[in-house]
């Protein structure tokens, strides 16, 4: 308990002095806030556009939602298929792996261009930085059935059928909440990509568009509510896998 | 060491297993012959890394034998499997099932339905001195406790051939002392013939009606040894420790520190 409450003390305690520092450097040195606004005054343009925020936070979100469970659903199967079959294993791992050398920056438009102006070109955009780490991981998983357990399964004379849904699938399941995590965390990069290339709404439309206006404060509070919402996002996943996998949190010390 | 035992359960001759590594052939087993009757409990003992576990894994059809038969009901078989269920020094209690779950994994993949498999478990925990703790996880769980779901599996699975190896070796004493208790009152209610590989002599004495005595790489049968002494054993009885003595003669060269 006490640790608990201090692991969550230190980093609000940094996050207040940094904040104060910010805040009395910005007085001291007298600089314009079309330059660098205070935290105080970010947050006071957080709370009085709430709406403004609320209306392109809901686009954003949706499209980081979208785009997670696209590469979900993708990332899992392609998993599967890997984990399956050698032959998927070495035509495919090689790409995907590849794939991601390009940056995302470098296709966005291309994306625009065959999705269009709307959603869909976002929605592809996070997906496409969100399945990377989720099918590396998820082919981990699959992988790491302890081979004891295998044979055990074997004597038992278990199908391949269950042995996968008996064994691999449980065991692999941290394997994938460790590489959902690390998805949904750039998730949100994805979906600001996309909007900064092309879109007439969102979070990331709205930085661009208050950047060219230098209505800095307006930029920097976008910028904490996109980080508010991708803590909120790994809180979420954190609770689910919480939910999932009850055998790795439940009274491990007793 | 030929038995012609016609009526044995299992009957195991002149098995043999090489390993090749690269240009070497490693002996492990040199035409080990033994036999089981219905209900017993044999035990095997040897020095630690004989090949007692490659012999069990040939049973088990996780090895094919180089040479030799293994016949059940006189009829000659590539292994037991099928017919038989087997427990290891590790638990491999699936982290994410529960006493319960653990214990029906066996029923479970035969086909039986999951909440009448339950059912019967939860009928069992008491003997297996799990009262109360049919919804804990593995983790939660002492070694015993663990050693003893792992158990509950094992017979679960409801075959007349258990193959325990080594199954309390990684337990302290104490515990070790009274598992073996439980296995001998769960050998007397369901009745199986086990096979049991151990490298405690003790142990042997306490649980087995027949003791057969390998020696050390490349294993073979040096010996055997007829418990027929009335249970509970107590390893102090004269009997039991003029028995002890026979079975360490045996094993005496095994044990002797090859001169460097």
């Amino acid at each position: 308990m006490k640790t608990r409450l201090v692991n969550t003390a230190l980093p609000v305690a940094l996050l207040a002095i940094l904040g104060l520092s910010w805040e009395a450097s910005v007085h001291f040195f007298e600089i314009p806030s079309y330059i660098l606004p205070g935290p105080w005054e970010i947050l006071k343009v957080m709370w009085q556009r709430m709406d403004l925020f609320a209306a392109h936070g809901v686009v954003t979100l949706i499209e980081i939602g979208l785009g997670f469970w696209l590469a979900l659903v993708v990332g899992l199967t392609l998993a599967v298929l890997i984990h399956a079959s050698r032959i998927i294993e070495r035509s495919f791992l090689p790409l995907i792996i590849s794939s991601q050398t390009i940056p995302v920056f470098a296709i966005a438009p291309l994306l625009i261009l065959w999705f269009g102006y709307g959603i869909g070109s976002k929605v592809v955009m996070t997906a496409i930085i969100v399945f990377f780490p989720i099918v590396i991981n998820t082919v981990e998983g699959l992988k790491a059935a302890d081979p004891d357990t295998l044979a055990l399964l074997q004597i038992l004379e278990a199908s391949p059928g269950q042995v996968f849904f008996k064994v691999r699938v449980p065991q692999s399941l941290p394997f994938v909440f460790a590489g959902i995590k690390i998805g949904v965390a750039v998730s949100v990069i994805g979906a600001v990509i996309g909007e900064w290339v092309g879109a007439r709404e969102g979070l990331g439309y709205l930085m661009i568009h208050a950047n060219a206006q230098l209505q800095v404060e307006l930029v920097f509070a976008s910028i904490f509510w996109l980080s508010i919402l991708g803590m909120g996002l790994y809180g979420l996943v954190v609770v689910v896998e919480r939910l999932l996998i009850p055998w790795r949190h439940g009274g491990s010390n007793k | 060491m030929k038995k012609h035992g016609g009526d044995s359960l299992i009957q195991v001759e002149d098995l043999s297993k090489a390993f090749s590594r690269g240009s070497d052939t490693l002996q492990v087993l040199q035409q080990i012959s033994l036999s089981a009757e219905p209900g017993e409990l044999i035990a095997i003992i040897g020095p630690s890394g004989c090949g007692k576990s490659t012999f069990f894994n040939i049973l088990a059809g996780l090895l094919s034998p180089d040479g030799g038969s293994i016949s059940l009901n006189s009829k000659k078989v590539p292994h037991l499997r099928g017919r038989m269920a087997y427990m290891q020094q590790k638990d491999l209690l699936l982290p994410w099932r529960n006493t319960l779950d653990n214990a029906i994994l066996g029923m479970e993949i035969q086909g039986e339905h999951k909440r009448m498999a339950r059912e019967q478990a939860r009928d069992l925990l008491k003997t297996f001195g799990l009262e109360g703790f049919g919804d804990s996880y593995p983790q939660e769980l002492s070694g015993g406790m663990r050693q003893r779901v792992a158990l509950m599996r094992t017979i679960l699975c409801k075959k007349d051939i258990l193959l325990l190896d080594e199954p309390f070796g990684a337990l302290d004493a104490i515990t070790r002392s009274i598992m073996q208790k439980w296995l001998l009152k769960v050998w007397g209610q369901f009745g199986p013939s086990i096979l049991l590989v151990t490298h405690d002599v003790d142990e042997a004495l306490i649980l087995a009606d027949r003791i057969y005595v390998m020696t050390s790489r490349p294993a073979s049968i040096k010996g055997s040894l007829q418990v027929d002494l009335q249970r509970p054993r107590k390893i102090t009885e004269l009997d039991m420790v003029k028995c002890k003595e026979y079975l360490l003669g045996l094993l005496e060269d095994e044990l002797t520190v090859p001169e460097p």
